[in-house]
């Protein structure tokens, strides 16, 4: 199974990706205002203020513990799921305010994609994987169900790895596989923002070069957020990149801007330390 | 470095043992039902039990169907009733329950749990029997065996699944919200499908303890030797036939007793042997 991934000279079947509006033209679809963020009185997240630009790769980096999953989280209210966590401040997605008590969290999470860390297909068939969450939001028709099905496992090269045994435990896909079926099942939604969490780190490096041309590639149609680690990445794929440090166990946003500014000329000395690797 | 490895090797030969041991026990006393229902398997043939005109084993009829009826009836009714219950109420302390509820809910689930079965006998002959006697006299009767049955296998149903939905990956959970799935859209389309062996696994339990409990149904069910008609009827279960019997039994009826248990083993273990089946996820 690992084969599958490491011998194909060419691992994509990808299907035809519109391009969205070039990211020359900045257009924030999220919109970020003062967002602190508590776990049990704690501060981890501390008054960010940032914009997100449509169409765009996002970059956050910074060192562990500075708040930067805490901040992809909170864009799509994943926090409500920890009870002793409170966030305050404004996130606006679409000029929307998603904390308001009465905006619809399930449409919110169809709009926003999430792919996490660790690749974690449902224990359920690979089809399932994609089409339960489908069924959940009310796309049942068959044909329908079948087609997009196809359409997203061949956006993220799956299509001719598993087109034959779309029917056998998605638990038996290999790492990188897991990974990209993730992506497929998110994709299915037809999200119009895409969190991801180092989707990377938990992969070898072949399966990892595999994901990452991916999202490049999912570039333009998606609005993209990554957590990453690795500022090789970040640099690579990355469109704009934001620098998350710790003060005084909280974390802050240091700078933002474009990922060539934040990594060749950085305005402030932390970012400056932190990206040519003397300090984090 | 030395030592080390001779503490392996002793661990491994503690856990050896204890094996062995575990496995022994099982096969001696299965050896023992088989030895001691020798004298009638060798004489008459399986099928008697089945065919004979009824249980007077005194006079040489063994005909065990009435037993084994009312034993598959409290026990499936039993099972009709407490599983709905038990996965449900797991559901509500995993899912549903405000933290400050379901520790105390909890708790009073085990405590239900550890009640011992002839106090569960005694409250259904003084509180239930009467009950159900004003509804359709006699009151011993199918009805309150199953009653008496669901309330002992109520907690282990829920406990059982309770632990196997408490062990599906927080992962999935929040892959799940992060796709937009509703609590019970998660619930039925994940946690279920990946907790489910544990479930099986609990609801077997359940039913081994139905089928096998002899002290309560005996005192609820009011032991005669019938088919049933409908839940009003009193029922005796093959447990209860060997406590009720095995004080004078001698000869031919001892042994006939011992084939009851065989039966009632053979019964477990086929229930295992489902549960193996039925408990696989396929795609775990």
């Amino acid at each position: 199974m690992n084969q599958t991934d490491n011998n194909r000279e060419n691992p994509f079947t990808l299907g035809p990706l519109q391009m969205g509006p070039a990211c020359c033209d900045p257009q924030p679809v999220i919109q970020v205002e003062n967002l602190s963020l508590q776990y049990d009185g704690k501060t981890a997240l501390d008054n960010v203020t940032l914009d997100i630009y449509r169409g765009c790769i996002t970059a956050l980096i910074g060192p562990s513990g500075c708040g930067k999953t805490s901040f992809l989280s909170a864009i799509n209210r994943l926090t409500d799921l920890i009870p002793e966590c409170k966030v305050q401040g404004c996130i606006r997605v679409d000029g929307r305010n998603i904390y308001e008590p009465t905006h619809n969290v399930q449409a919110l999470r169809r709009q926003i994609g999430m792919v996490f860390q660790k690749p974690t297909p449902f224990p359920l068939s690979i089809r399932r994987n994609i089409t339960l969450p489908l069924r959940e939001h009310g796309i049942t028709q068959r044909t329908q169900v079948e087609t997009i099905t196809e359409q997203v496992l061949s956006d993220v090269g799956l299509w001719d790895e598993v087109c034959d045994r779309l029917d056998t435990a998605a638990l038996s896909l290999s790492g990188g596989q897991q990974q990209r079926l993730c992506i497929a099942r998110a994709l299915a939604l037809n999200p119009q923002i895409l969190l991801m969490d180092e989707p990377c780190s938990a992969l070898d490096p072949i399966a990892s070069g595999v994901v990452e041309d991916l999202i490049c590639r999912l570039r333009g149609r998606y609005t993209i957020v990554i957590v990453t680690h690795n500022l090789a990445q970040a640099r690579r794929i990355a469109n704009y990149a934001a620098f998350f440090w710790v003060k005084e166990r909280a974390g802050q946003l240091v700078e933002f801007g474009r990922c060539q500014h934040i990594f060749e000329s950085p305005t402030h000395e932390l970012t400056a330390a932190y990206v040519n690797g003397a300090r984090g | 470095m030395f030592q080390s490895v001779q503490n392996d090797a002793l661990t491994c030969w503690v856990l050896r043992a204890g094996a062995v041991i575990s496995a022994l026990v099982m096969l001696l006393i299965l050896a023992f039902l088989l030895i001691e229902s020798w004298p009638v398997l060798d004489q008459i043939t399986p099928a008697r039990f089945f065919t004979d005109t009824s249980w007077h084993p005194i006079e040489g009829t063994y005909n065990l169907t009435p037993m084994l009826s009312g034993t598959l009836l409290a026990s499936m009714g039993a099972l009709l009733l407490a599983i709905p219950l038990g996965i449900t109420s797991a559901l509500f302390i995993v899912f549903y329950a405000p933290t400050h509820l379901a520790l105390p809910y909890k708790r009073m689930i085990e405590l239900l749990a550890g009640i011992p079965s002839v106090v569960f006998g005694f409250w259904g002959l003084t509180t239930l029997v009467p009950l159900i006697n004003q509804l359709h006299p006699p009151g011993a009767s199918l009805l309150a065996a199953i009653l008496v049955l669901t309330l002992m296998i109520l907690p282990t149903i829920t406990l059982t699944t309770y632990s196997a939905l408490k062990a599906v990956p927080s992962e999935f959970l929040h892959n799940a919200a992060a796709l937009g799935l509703s609590r019970w859209g998660m619930i039925h389309g994940i946690a279920f499908p990946a907790a489910r062996s544990g479930i099986v696994a609990g609801v077997i339990l359940a039913a081994g303890r139905a089928i096998g409990e002899t002290m309560a149904v005996l005192m609820v069910a009011g032991n005669v030797v019938q088919h049933p008609e409908g839940l009003f009827d009193p029922i005796r279960t093959l447990a209860a036939n060997i406590a009720l019997e095995m004080a004078y039994a001698m000869g031919d009826h001892r042994a006939v007793l011992f084939v009851s248990g065989l039966l009632l083993m053979l019964l477990v273990m086929v229930l295992s042997a489902m549960a193996s089946k039925i408990g696989k996820n396929q795609y775990a």
